[in-house]
C-alpha cells in the first residue's frame, strides 16, 4: 500500500495526493493526519487533489471526514485543485463536501487559510 | 423491355420530366430536373439490361443522393417518391399500345416500386440526420461561457435546462474555471422560460460542482414570475447568492473580490 506524505509548512499541513487512491491509503492518510494534527497543532490542512482523476463515494466521504476531524483540532481544511470531472462525479453522487473549503489551486488555498483572500 | 426503353429513352425522359416538373410546382427548373432524370433513366436501363450488381448499386446511390438533396431542400416525402413513380406512368403511356410488353412492364413496375420505397427510406434518414445535426448545433450554440471581468465568468442560459444541457454547461463552466482560474461564476437564467423543481435541481448541482472547485456561484436573471414559482414550489437555494440582473451579479462578484466600483 502506498502512503501519502504529509508536509508541514509553518502552521499548515500540506498533503498532495499523487497516487491512485485506494481505500486503505485514504484510511491510512486519515490516521496519519490525525496524529500529525495532534502533534503539531497545525491551524490548516491543504489537500491537493490535482492528480486525482477518479473518486468514488467512499473517497468522497473520507475527504469530508478528514475535514471534520481537522475541525476537532481547530484546523481548517482546504481541498485544492479538483478536476472538473471529479467535481461532476461528486455532485452526481450527492456529496457537496460541506465543512470542507475548496480553492482552485494550492496558492489560492494558502491565501484562504492565511485570511488574505 | 430494356431494349425498348433504350430506344425510346428520349421520349420517356421528356414525358417523365414533364410530370415531375408539374408535381414540383416550379421549385426546380425543367432543365435541371431533365438532367437528373436523364441520368436516372439511363441507369435504370443499364440495370435492366443485365448491368449486374454494379449498375444496380450505382442506380441506388444516385437515387439516394437525389432523395437526400430533395430532403435538404424541403421537398415533402411524397413529392420525392412520386418523382420516381412518375417513370412508371411515363413508360406505361408508351407501352400500353404494345400488348406483348405488358407482362414485362409488370416486372419493371415492381422494380420502380422498390426504388420508390428506397427513396422514401433515404429521405427519412436524411431528415433524421438534419434534425440530429440541428440539435447538436443548438446545444453547442446555446451554452457559451463568457468572461465578464478578470476572475469573473458568466454563462447565459437560454432555453429549457434538461439533464443533457446541464451536463454540457457544467463541463464547459468547470473547464473554463480551471483554465482561467476565475473565482466567480454567474449563471444567468434570464433566458430560461420556466424553473420547476427539475431545473432547480440542475442549477443546484451546477452550483455545488462550482463550489467544489473552490469558486463562488451566483444565479442571476430571476424574473418575477420565476421568483414566484420558485417560492410556490418550495425550492430552497440556501446560501447561494441570487440577483435580479446580470449587472447586479457582476457588482456582487466585484465586491466579493475586493474591487469597488462607483456608488452602488
Amino acid at each position: 500500500m502506498e502512503r501519502v506524505p504529509i508536509l508541514r509548512i509553518g502552521t499548515t499541513l500540506f498533503v498532495s495526493i499523487q497516487i491512485d487512491l485506494q481505500d486503505e491509503s485514504v484510511l491510512q492518510l486519515q490516521e496519519d493526519l490525525a496524529e500529525e494534527l495532534a502533534a503539531t497543532s497545525a491551524r490548516g490542512v491543504i489537500i491537493d487533489i490535482t492528480a486525482v482523476e477518479i473518486v468514488d463515494s467512499f473517497i468522497g466521504r473520507m475527504l469530508a471526514t478528514i475535514g471534520s476531524i481537522s475541525r476537532l483540532f481547530d484546523a481548517e481544511t482546504v481541498l485544492v485543485g479538483m478536476r472538473p470531472a471529479v467535481a461532476i462525479t461528486l455532485t452526481e453522487l450527492g456529496l457537496s463536501l460541506r465543512g470542507v473549503r475548496t480553492a482552485l489551486n494550492a496558492e489560492k488555498g494558502l491565501a484562504l487559510l492565511n485570511g488574505t483572500a | 423491355m430494356a431494349a425498348y426503353l433504350r430506344d425510346h429513352q428520349d421520349k420517356i425522359v421528356d414525358r417523365w420530366t414533364e410530370m415531375v416538373v408539374t408535381g414540383l410546382r416550379g421549385r426546380s427548373s425543367a432543365a435541371e430536373v431533365r438532367r437528373e432524370l436523364e441520368d436516372l433513366c439511363s441507369l435504370v436501363v443499364r440495370a435492366m439490361s443485365g448491368g449486374g450488381e454494379q449498375a444496380a448499386g450505382e442506380l441506388r446511390a444516385t437515387l439516394a443522393e437525389l432523395s437526400r438533396s430533395r430532403a435538404r431542400n424541403g421537398f415533402t416525402p411524397s413529392e420525392t417518391a412520386l418523382g420516381v413513380f412518375a417513370l412508371k406512368d411515363a413508360v406505361y403511356e408508351l407501352v400500353a399500345d404494345t400488348a406483348d410488353l405488358v407482362p414485362e412492364y409488370l416486372g419493371f413496375s415492381r422494380m420502380i416500386d422498390d426504388l420508390g420505397l428506397q427513396t422514401f427510406e433515404t429521405y427519412a434518414a436524411a431528415r433524421e440526420q438534419i434534425i440530429a445535426d440541428q440539435a447538436t448545433a443548438m446545444l453547442e450554440l446555446s451554452t457559451p461561457v463568457i468572461r465578464l471581468w478578470e476572475g469573473i465568468i458568466a454563462v447565459p442560459l437560454v432555453g429549457t435546462l434538461d439533464s443533457a444541457r446541464t451536463q454540457l454547461v457544467m463541463e464547459r463552466l468547470l473547464d473554463t474555471l480551471v483554465a482561467t482560474g476565475a473565482e466567480h461564476a454567474v449563471l444567468d437564467i434570464t433566458g430560461v422560460p420556466t424553473v420547476d423543481t427539475e431545473v432547480a435541481q440542475h442549477l443546484l448541482k451546477t452550483v455545488s460542482a462550482v463550489r467544489l472547485l473552490g469558486a463562488e456561484c451566483i444565479i442571476s436573471g430571476i424574473r418575477p414570475q420565476v421568483a414566484q414559482t420558485i417560492v410556490a414550489l418550495g425550492i430552497e437555494f440556501g446560501d447561494i447568492a441570487t440577483k435580479a440582473t446580470l449587472a447586479d451579479a457582476l457588482i456582487h462578484a466585484l465586491k466579493r473580490s475586493g474591487r469597488n466600483i462607483g456608488a452602488t
